[in-house]
């Protein structure tokens, strides 16, 4: 089967690092993929060097069916992008950045303007297209980048981090531009983030991604299922222990005060038998597998150290990152 | 064909930019006019130098000061455009590297160009005026330099990745090329050491071709100094070219 993107033992080393180390990927046509992940993790590195604007150190990959090392301007035609950091000129016009990008990207003269109007009504931005982008607001400036990389009618959409900073209504109405155009347009798109939420509700499947490796790569709610069957809470004070402990489904049990917390097993359970024997039970809160949790079981609890930010020279001087 | 719809993509970006930063506009106008005010006719007024008033003698240097400060500092919007993901938009782009580097250098000679024309107009009423043969030649003058020093600029630009850094290597290049270009000086009679020193210094020649067109005092020959005009923005085109190409995220 022919994937539309296939990467081949992908590796960026940096002197002392492995931003990504042997990465294996391949996605299907017509899906969307999230690659989860601390910072620092290998997101944005592993999406530079597909979209070929970082060489890697060995390994290759394949974008729409062409290699990003020997192929890269076709690379380059077949992908739109939506950049981690603001990347619209904020003293140009909306309709400026979009026709700028036609010019950049080589579009044919006769659907250029068609074009423009078509993505600027898909975001919403019909209205405001004639104001310089500095009176945006994110979500505005946002939803124009992500107008702008799928101007070209591209195959892929690699989306970095796309609601990065954005206030909850807006990463919700992002979401939903986001999953209508993948839609509509039957792309392929490749996003990174670290909100669960997002990568949960949009994506087919998930990679969590940590230094530089995948850890795990499922749909997700087959990686909620793989690691367990959420938890029960239950307030109540007399509580049967000893025959909560020969229900199979329970995988254990803590208590504390008032409270009961029952680790489940992954699969069904009978919640009725459970409650039977729980006592006077007064209040029941369940608490199913979130992304979340499979996240923080991969990649662990701890807080990650940031790189460190180099000193004087390093600051200056380019680092010539090969 | 579309390379060439590129090329204009970049360049009229940067000249948009450039008229919508009325900052940027006025404050690149305000250090010649005071060097033209306050030292030219300060010291102008016990000093003439090859036999003209000083503060006529180092208008041409000024207009060259002018082209050389904002040429290179130009190559620090590279830097802005790379602080931002601006910079992987246009290197993402399926336009060849060369193509953006020459759009960049036409959008910088141009913003660079508007500027120094201001100051030509300002001229005209400090009572520096000039015929229109000698404007029209000085200004093809400082357009090649222009070439030259933006590309010089933006190979710097494209090397580095900090504003903090940039102004301190530039402020190393530009301030040396000033100084011993003879901007504000004579080269007649300059101690052997200063008089190397000025010979090697591409903006001498500059200074010497823009002098000639405007006040008619030259040291070398026409042909001299556009011919290693020509040969510095070569140099320069191609550093500028070269580091374009290998510069990634």
């Amino acid at each position: 089967m022919q994937y539309t993107i296939e990467t081949f033992d992908l590796s960026k080393y940096y002197s002392n690092i492995k931003a990504v180390d042997r990465l294996n990927l391949k996605i299907k046509e017509g899906e969307i993929f999230g690659l989860l992940g601390p910072n620092g993790a290998g997101k944005t590195t592993a999406i530079s060097m597909l979209c070929t604007i970082l060489p890697p150190t060995s390994g290759t990959a394949t974008v729409n069916g062409f290699d990003i090392i020997k192929e890269p301007a076709q690379v380059r035609k077949s992908i739109g992008i939506v950049f981690q950091a603001p990347s619209v000129d904020d003293l140009l016009t909306g309709r400026e950045n979009l026709r700028m990008h036609t010019l950049l990207f080589k579009m044919p003269r006769e659907i250029r303007k068609r074009r423009i109007e078509e993505v600027l009504k898909l975001v919403d931005l019909e209205k405001r297209a004639d104001d310089l982008v500095r009176t945006y607001s994110g979500g505005m400036r946002r939803r124009l980048e992500l107008a702008r990389g799928m101007m070209h009618d591209p195959t892929v959409l690699f989306l970095d981090e796309p609601t990065l900073g954005l206030d909850p209504q807006t990463r919700e109405h992002m979401w939903k531009y986001i999953s209508a155009l993948a839609k509509r347009e039957k792309m392929t798109i490749l996003l990174t983030t670290h909100y669960m939420e997002e990568a949960e509700l949009l994506c087919d499947r998930v990679g969590i991604i940590d230094a530089g490796k995948i850890i795990a790569l499922n749909e997700p709610d087959k990686l909620k299922s793989q690691l367990g069957g959420g938890k029960i809470i239950i307030r109540t004070r007399n509580p049967n222990i000893a025959a909560l402990k020969k229900i199979d489904c329970i995988k254990a049990m803590r208590r504390k005060g008032d409270l009961l917390q029952i680790v489940l097993k992954s699969g069904e359970c009978n919640l009725k038998k459970i409650l039977l024997k729980a006592g006077d039970v007064k209040m029941v809160e369940l608490r199913p597998t979130t992304l979340n949790d499979v996240f923080l079981h991969y990649t662990g609890r701890q807080i990650r150290e940031e790189e460190a930010e180099g000193g004087f020279w390093q600051r200056m001087m380019s680092e010539r990152k090969t | 064909m579309s390379e060439i719809e590129g090329i204009y993509a970049v360049w009229l970006r940067e000249f948009k930019v450039y008229i919508r930063e009325k900052e940027r506009v006025v404050s690149s106008l305000v250090s010649p006019i005071l060097w033209l005010v306050a030292f030219g006719v300060g010291v102008g007024s016990t000093v003439t130098m090859e036999g003209v008033n000083y503060r006529v003698y180092i208008y041409p240097g000024i207009l060259v000061m002018s082209v050389l400060f904002s040429s290179m500092f130009y190559g620090v919007y590279v830097i802005w455009d790379r602080r931002l993901d601006f910079l992987k938009e246009v290197l993402v782009a399926p336009l060849s590297r060369v193509s953006i580097f020459i759009g960049k250098v036409l959008g910088g000679c141009t913003t660079v160009m508007v500027q120094t024309t201001a100051i030509m107009v300002i001229g005209y009423f400090i009572g520096l005026s000039l015929s229109l043969d000698a404007f029209l030649e000085a200004f093809a003058l400082l357009f090649l330099l222009s070439i030259a020093l933006v590309s010089l600029g933006l190979s710097i630009g494209a090397n580095m990745r900090s504003p903090e850094g940039f102004m301190l290597v530039a402020n190393f290049v530009i301030w040396p090329l000033f100084f011993f270009s003879g901007a504000l000086f004579t080269l007649s009679n300059l101690p052997a050491w200063l008089s190397g020193v000025t010979s090697a210094n591409p903006i001498t020649y500059g200074v010497d071709s823009v002098r000639g067109a405007t006040i008619g005092i030259r040291h070398f020959p026409m042909a001299v100094d556009i011919a290693v005009m020509l040969i510095f923005s070569l140099l320069a085109i191609v550093a500028g070219a070269w580091s374009f190409r290998r510069m990634h995220d």
